[in-house]
Protein backbone atom coordinates (compact mmCIF):
# COMPACT_ATOMS: atom_id res chain seq x y z
CA UNK A 1 0.00 0.00 0.00
CA UNK A 2 3.00 2.39 0.90
CA UNK A 3 4.46 1.47 -2.57
CA UNK A 4 1.81 2.24 -4.38
CA UNK A 5 1.41 5.52 -2.56
CA UNK A 6 5.03 6.54 -3.13
CA UNK A 7 5.07 5.14 -7.12
CA UNK A 8 1.80 7.94 -7.05
CA UNK A 9 4.27 10.81 -5.27
CA UNK A 10 6.59 10.08 -7.79
CA UNK A 11 4.73 10.00 -10.59
CA UNK A 12 2.57 13.81 -9.70
CA UNK A 13 5.86 15.09 -9.22
CA UNK A 14 8.35 14.23 -12.07
CA UNK A 15 5.07 14.39 -14.81
CA UNK A 16 5.51 18.28 -14.18
CA UNK A 17 9.13 17.89 -14.03
CA UNK A 18 9.18 16.39 -17.64
CA UNK A 19 6.37 17.81 -19.55
CA UNK A 20 8.25 21.10 -19.96
CA UNK A 21 10.61 18.89 -22.18
CA UNK A 22 7.73 18.08 -24.56
CA UNK A 23 5.96 21.58 -24.81
CA UNK A 24 8.63 23.75 -25.29
CA UNK A 25 9.42 21.62 -28.16
CA UNK A 26 6.11 22.41 -30.05
CA UNK A 27 5.83 25.47 -28.87
CA UNK A 28 8.19 28.76 -30.70
CA UNK A 29 7.95 31.19 -28.10
CA UNK A 30 8.03 34.72 -28.75
CA UNK A 31 11.03 36.81 -27.30
CA UNK A 32 8.66 38.33 -24.46
CA UNK A 33 8.60 34.65 -23.58
CA UNK A 34 12.06 33.97 -23.45
CA UNK A 35 12.76 37.18 -21.77
CA UNK A 36 9.49 35.84 -19.11
CA UNK A 37 11.44 32.45 -18.81
CA UNK A 38 14.94 33.94 -18.00
CA UNK A 39 13.36 35.81 -15.03
CA UNK A 40 11.79 32.63 -13.81
CA UNK A 41 15.42 31.56 -11.64
CA UNK A 42 15.32 35.28 -10.00
CA UNK A 43 11.81 35.37 -9.37
CA UNK A 44 12.03 31.39 -8.15
CA UNK A 45 14.87 32.72 -5.83
CA UNK A 46 12.96 35.60 -4.46
CA UNK A 47 9.90 33.24 -3.84
CA UNK A 48 12.11 30.50 -2.31
CA UNK A 49 14.10 32.80 0.59
CA UNK A 50 10.97 35.17 1.77
CA UNK A 51 9.01 34.19 3.76
CA UNK A 52 10.75 31.41 4.25
CA UNK A 53 13.78 32.53 5.86
CA UNK A 54 11.70 34.07 8.64
CA UNK A 55 10.63 30.28 9.97
CA UNK A 56 14.30 28.37 10.05
CA UNK A 57 14.40 28.58 13.48
CA UNK A 58 10.68 27.92 14.90
CA UNK A 59 9.04 31.32 16.78
CA UNK A 60 13.09 33.30 16.09
CA UNK A 61 12.25 34.92 13.25
CA UNK A 62 15.37 36.98 14.17
CA UNK A 63 17.85 34.14 13.80
CA UNK A 64 16.78 33.41 10.40
CA UNK A 65 16.83 37.44 9.47
CA UNK A 66 20.18 37.52 11.20
CA UNK A 67 21.60 34.89 9.31
CA UNK A 68 20.12 36.04 5.84
CA UNK A 69 21.81 39.24 6.20
CA UNK A 70 25.17 37.31 6.94
CA UNK A 71 24.79 36.00 3.82
CA UNK A 72 23.86 38.86 1.97
CA UNK A 73 26.88 40.48 3.44
CA UNK A 74 29.56 37.62 2.65
CA UNK A 75 27.88 37.10 -1.05
CA UNK A 76 28.18 41.08 -1.08
CA UNK A 77 31.84 40.66 -0.63
CA UNK A 78 32.19 37.82 -3.21
CA UNK A 79 32.47 34.53 -0.48
CA UNK A 80 32.06 31.46 -2.63
CA UNK A 81 28.93 30.39 -2.14
CA UNK A 82 30.36 27.48 0.69
CA UNK A 83 32.06 30.20 2.73
CA UNK A 84 28.21 32.74 2.71
CA UNK A 85 26.72 28.87 3.89
CA UNK A 86 29.24 28.68 6.78
CA UNK A 87 29.06 32.33 7.78
CA UNK A 88 25.27 31.99 7.98
CA UNK A 89 25.16 28.86 9.67
CA UNK A 90 27.85 30.21 12.03
CA UNK A 91 25.75 32.84 12.82
CA UNK A 92 22.51 31.47 13.50
CA UNK A 93 24.07 28.83 15.53
CA UNK A 94 25.27 31.85 17.87
CA UNK A 95 21.78 34.21 17.69
CA UNK A 96 19.39 30.87 18.58
CA UNK A 97 21.30 29.70 21.57
CA UNK A 98 22.85 33.22 23.20
CA UNK B 1 43.70 10.62 -34.05
CA UNK B 2 39.97 9.16 -33.46
CA UNK B 3 41.01 7.61 -30.46
CA UNK B 4 42.85 10.49 -29.34
CA UNK B 5 40.44 12.90 -29.82
CA UNK B 6 37.81 10.53 -28.14
CA UNK B 7 39.94 10.51 -25.17
CA UNK B 8 40.03 14.04 -25.00
CA UNK B 9 36.14 13.96 -25.54
CA UNK B 10 35.75 11.51 -22.69
CA UNK B 11 37.55 14.10 -20.38
CA UNK B 12 35.84 16.63 -20.94
CA UNK B 13 33.05 14.61 -19.57
CA UNK B 14 34.52 13.65 -17.02
CA UNK B 15 36.03 17.51 -15.95
CA UNK B 16 32.34 18.86 -16.29
CA UNK B 17 30.69 16.41 -14.36
CA UNK B 18 33.40 16.83 -11.52
CA UNK B 19 33.08 20.77 -12.44
CA UNK B 20 29.15 20.36 -12.27
CA UNK B 21 29.59 18.13 -8.90
CA UNK B 22 31.56 20.94 -7.38
CA UNK B 23 28.77 23.85 -8.44
CA UNK B 24 26.18 21.48 -6.77
CA UNK B 25 28.08 20.81 -3.61
CA UNK B 26 26.59 23.22 -0.99
CA UNK B 27 23.31 21.83 -2.00
CA UNK B 28 24.66 18.20 -0.34
CA UNK B 29 25.38 20.54 3.03
CA UNK B 30 21.62 21.92 2.79
CA UNK B 31 20.52 18.41 2.54
CA UNK B 32 22.07 16.09 4.73
CA UNK B 33 20.33 17.27 7.89
CA UNK B 34 16.97 17.78 6.32
CA UNK B 35 17.65 14.29 4.97
CA UNK B 36 18.36 12.94 7.98
CA UNK B 37 15.95 14.35 10.17
CA UNK B 38 13.42 13.20 7.19
CA UNK B 39 14.90 9.47 7.96
CA UNK B 40 13.66 9.56 11.17
CA UNK B 41 10.31 10.87 10.86
CA UNK B 42 9.89 8.63 8.18
CA UNK B 43 10.72 6.34 10.19
CA UNK B 44 8.92 6.82 13.13
CA UNK B 45 5.84 7.28 10.75
CA UNK B 46 6.35 3.62 10.52
CA UNK B 47 7.57 3.31 6.85
CA UNK B 48 10.26 0.34 6.51
CA UNK B 49 14.34 1.62 5.64
CA UNK B 50 13.62 0.40 2.10
CA UNK B 51 10.11 2.41 1.63
CA UNK B 52 11.66 5.75 3.18
CA UNK B 53 15.15 5.81 1.12
CA UNK B 54 12.78 4.04 -1.76
CA UNK B 55 10.22 7.43 -1.62
CA UNK B 56 13.87 9.74 -1.40
CA UNK B 57 14.87 7.75 -4.91
CA UNK B 58 11.12 8.04 -6.32
CA UNK B 59 10.33 11.61 -5.55
CA UNK B 60 13.52 13.29 -4.57
CA UNK B 61 11.67 16.97 -2.96
CA UNK B 62 12.17 16.98 0.34
CA UNK B 63 9.12 19.50 1.28
CA UNK B 64 6.81 16.75 -0.58
CA UNK B 65 8.40 13.76 1.05
CA UNK B 66 7.81 15.52 4.24
CA UNK B 67 4.36 16.13 3.95
CA UNK B 68 3.77 12.32 2.68
CA UNK B 69 5.18 10.66 5.82
CA UNK B 70 3.59 13.45 8.08
CA UNK B 71 0.30 12.55 6.19
CA UNK B 72 0.52 8.81 6.79
CA UNK B 73 1.16 9.17 10.48
CA UNK B 74 -1.82 11.27 10.96
CA UNK B 75 -3.74 8.28 8.54
CA UNK B 76 -4.37 10.44 5.59
CA UNK B 77 -5.61 8.75 2.65
CA UNK B 78 -3.27 7.75 -0.16
CA UNK B 79 -5.16 9.58 -2.63
CA UNK B 80 -5.24 13.01 -0.23
CA UNK B 81 -1.21 12.84 -0.35
CA UNK B 82 -0.73 12.26 -3.87
CA UNK B 83 -2.94 15.40 -4.74
CA UNK B 84 -1.15 17.37 -1.95
CA UNK B 85 2.00 16.40 -3.04
CA UNK B 86 1.31 17.45 -6.35
CA UNK B 87 -0.05 20.91 -5.60
CA UNK B 88 3.29 21.56 -3.27
CA UNK B 89 5.71 20.08 -6.58
CA UNK B 90 4.00 21.74 -9.12
CA UNK B 91 6.76 24.89 -8.95
CA UNK B 92 9.04 22.71 -10.84
CA UNK B 93 6.86 22.72 -13.58
CA UNK B 94 7.83 26.59 -14.08
CA UNK B 95 11.20 25.65 -13.00
CA UNK B 96 11.72 23.04 -15.50
CA UNK B 97 9.80 25.39 -18.62
CA UNK B 98 12.52 27.93 -17.56
CA UNK B 99 15.04 25.11 -17.60
CA UNK B 100 14.49 23.21 -20.85
CA UNK B 101 14.54 26.79 -22.56
CA UNK B 102 18.33 27.52 -21.05
CA UNK B 103 18.77 24.08 -22.58
CA UNK B 104 17.52 24.35 -26.02
CA UNK B 105 19.86 23.79 -27.99
CA UNK B 106 20.53 19.92 -26.48
CA UNK B 107 18.99 17.00 -27.90
CA UNK B 108 15.31 16.11 -26.09
CA UNK B 109 17.50 12.62 -24.68
CA UNK B 110 19.74 15.31 -22.72
CA UNK B 111 17.28 17.38 -21.82
CA UNK B 112 14.76 14.72 -20.42
CA UNK B 113 16.70 12.86 -18.02
CA UNK B 114 17.99 16.11 -16.27
CA UNK B 115 14.56 17.75 -15.62
CA UNK B 116 13.58 14.73 -14.21
CA UNK B 117 16.01 15.77 -10.83
CA UNK B 118 14.97 19.45 -11.08
CA UNK B 119 14.48 20.61 -7.21
CA UNK B 120 14.41 24.20 -5.75
CA UNK B 121 18.09 24.26 -5.39
CA UNK B 122 19.22 21.83 -8.65
CA UNK B 123 17.12 24.20 -10.57
CA UNK B 124 18.86 27.60 -8.81
CA UNK B 125 22.00 26.18 -8.83
CA UNK B 126 21.50 25.41 -12.49
CA UNK B 127 19.72 28.06 -13.94
CA UNK B 128 22.33 30.47 -12.11
CA UNK B 129 24.96 28.99 -13.89
CA UNK B 130 23.51 29.41 -17.29
CA UNK B 131 27.18 29.96 -19.47
CA UNK B 132 27.44 25.91 -19.18
CA UNK B 133 24.15 25.35 -21.48
CA UNK B 134 26.18 26.88 -24.04
CA UNK B 135 28.81 23.98 -23.96
CA UNK B 136 28.67 20.82 -25.69
CA UNK B 137 29.05 19.03 -22.40
CA UNK B 138 26.50 20.96 -20.42
CA UNK B 139 24.92 17.41 -20.06
CA UNK B 140 27.51 16.35 -17.57
CA UNK B 141 27.85 19.55 -15.85
CA UNK B 142 24.20 19.86 -14.81
CA UNK B 143 24.25 16.11 -14.40
CA UNK B 144 26.87 16.76 -11.36
CA UNK B 145 24.97 19.22 -10.31
CA UNK B 146 21.73 17.18 -9.93
CA UNK B 147 24.13 13.90 -8.58
CA UNK B 148 25.51 15.83 -5.75
CA UNK B 149 22.13 16.69 -4.47
CA UNK B 150 20.79 13.21 -5.11
CA UNK B 151 23.43 11.12 -3.75
CA UNK B 152 23.47 13.40 -0.72
CA UNK B 153 19.32 13.39 -0.17
CA UNK B 154 19.03 9.27 -0.88
CA UNK B 155 22.01 8.63 1.44
CA UNK B 156 21.04 11.15 4.21
CA UNK B 157 17.54 9.87 4.23
CA UNK B 158 18.82 6.47 4.77
CA UNK B 159 21.46 7.66 7.05
CA UNK B 160 18.52 9.19 8.88
CA UNK B 161 16.54 6.04 9.38
CA UNK B 162 19.02 3.79 10.21
CA UNK B 163 21.16 5.68 12.53
CA UNK B 164 18.16 8.09 14.01
CA UNK B 165 19.46 12.01 13.84
CA UNK B 166 22.93 11.90 14.79
CA UNK B 167 23.26 14.98 14.76
CA UNK B 168 23.07 17.50 17.86
CA UNK B 169 19.62 19.19 17.61
CA UNK B 170 21.46 22.82 18.08
CA UNK B 171 23.31 21.92 14.59
CA UNK B 172 20.88 20.67 12.57
CA UNK B 173 18.34 23.91 13.26
CA UNK B 174 20.77 26.36 12.45
CA UNK B 175 21.80 24.28 9.49
CA UNK B 176 18.11 25.19 8.31
CA UNK B 177 20.00 28.37 6.79
CA UNK B 178 21.85 26.75 4.55
CA UNK B 179 19.60 26.53 1.93
CA UNK B 180 18.45 29.93 2.17
CA UNK B 181 22.14 31.25 2.43
CA UNK B 182 23.08 29.01 -0.92
CA UNK B 183 20.16 31.31 -2.49
CA UNK B 184 21.23 34.53 -1.64
CA UNK B 185 24.63 33.33 -2.45
CA UNK B 186 23.25 32.85 -5.92
CA UNK B 187 20.72 35.96 -6.05
CA UNK B 188 23.42 38.43 -4.66
CA UNK B 189 26.28 38.41 -7.73
CA UNK B 190 22.87 39.07 -10.31
CA UNK B 191 21.85 41.61 -8.26
CA UNK B 192 24.63 43.36 -8.10
CA UNK B 193 25.26 43.66 -11.61
CA UNK B 194 21.11 44.53 -12.66
CA UNK B 195 19.23 46.33 -11.24
CA UNK B 196 16.18 44.51 -12.86
CA UNK B 197 16.82 41.09 -10.89
CA UNK B 198 15.96 43.27 -7.70
CA UNK B 199 12.96 44.17 -8.73
CA UNK B 200 12.19 40.69 -10.03
CA UNK B 201 13.49 38.92 -7.03
CA UNK B 202 11.64 41.29 -4.85
CA UNK B 203 8.50 41.75 -6.57
CA UNK B 204 8.70 37.71 -6.11
CA UNK B 205 9.17 37.83 -2.43
CA UNK B 206 6.21 40.44 -1.79
CA UNK B 207 3.82 38.13 -4.03
CA UNK B 208 4.49 35.44 -1.98
CA UNK B 209 4.56 36.58 1.03
CA UNK B 210 1.05 38.52 0.42
CA UNK B 211 -0.64 35.19 -0.89
CA UNK B 212 0.76 32.81 1.48
CA UNK B 213 -0.85 35.77 4.46
CA UNK B 214 -4.44 35.30 2.47
CA UNK B 215 -4.36 31.90 3.12
CA UNK B 216 -2.90 30.32 0.04
CA UNK B 217 -0.81 26.94 0.56
CA UNK B 218 3.14 27.74 0.60
CA UNK B 219 2.80 25.65 -3.34
CA UNK B 220 0.49 27.82 -4.95
CA UNK B 221 1.76 30.75 -3.41
CA UNK B 222 5.94 29.83 -5.17
CA UNK B 223 4.17 28.88 -8.02
CA UNK B 224 2.03 32.42 -8.06
CA UNK B 225 5.18 34.39 -6.78
CA UNK B 226 7.57 32.70 -9.56
CA UNK B 227 5.30 33.20 -12.59
CA UNK B 228 4.10 36.95 -11.56
CA UNK B 229 7.48 37.91 -10.33
CA UNK B 230 8.96 36.95 -13.32
CA UNK B 231 6.39 38.42 -15.87
CA UNK B 232 8.04 41.99 -14.61
CA UNK B 233 11.21 40.59 -16.16
CA UNK B 234 9.11 40.47 -19.85
CA UNK B 235 9.35 44.61 -19.45
CA UNK B 236 12.93 44.74 -17.37
CA UNK B 237 15.36 42.28 -19.18
CA UNK B 238 16.77 42.82 -22.17
CA UNK B 239 16.39 40.07 -24.99
CA UNK B 240 18.72 37.24 -25.31
CA UNK B 241 20.82 38.06 -27.74
CA UNK B 242 21.72 41.54 -26.24
CA UNK B 243 22.82 39.74 -23.02
CA UNK B 244 24.57 37.12 -24.70
CA UNK B 245 27.02 40.05 -26.07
Amino acid sequence: MILWMILGMSVVTLVPRFAPVFIMDRLELPPWGRRWLAAIPYAALGALIIPGIFTVIDGKPWAGMAGGAAAVLAAWLRAPIMVTVLIAIITVLLISHL
Amino acid sequence: MAEVSERITISGRGKMFRKGFVAGSPIIFGYIPIALTYGVLAYQSGLTLFELTFMSAAVFAGAAQFLGVSMVAAGVSAVEIIIAVFVLNFRHFVMSLSFVNQMKAHAKKRKLPLTLFLTDETFAISSIHKKEAKEPHAFWFYGGVMMAAYSAWVLGSLAGGLLGNVMPKALSDSMGIALYAMFIGLLVPSLKTSIAVGGIAGAAMIINSTAQWAGLTAGWSIVIGTILGGLLGVFLLPDEEEEEE
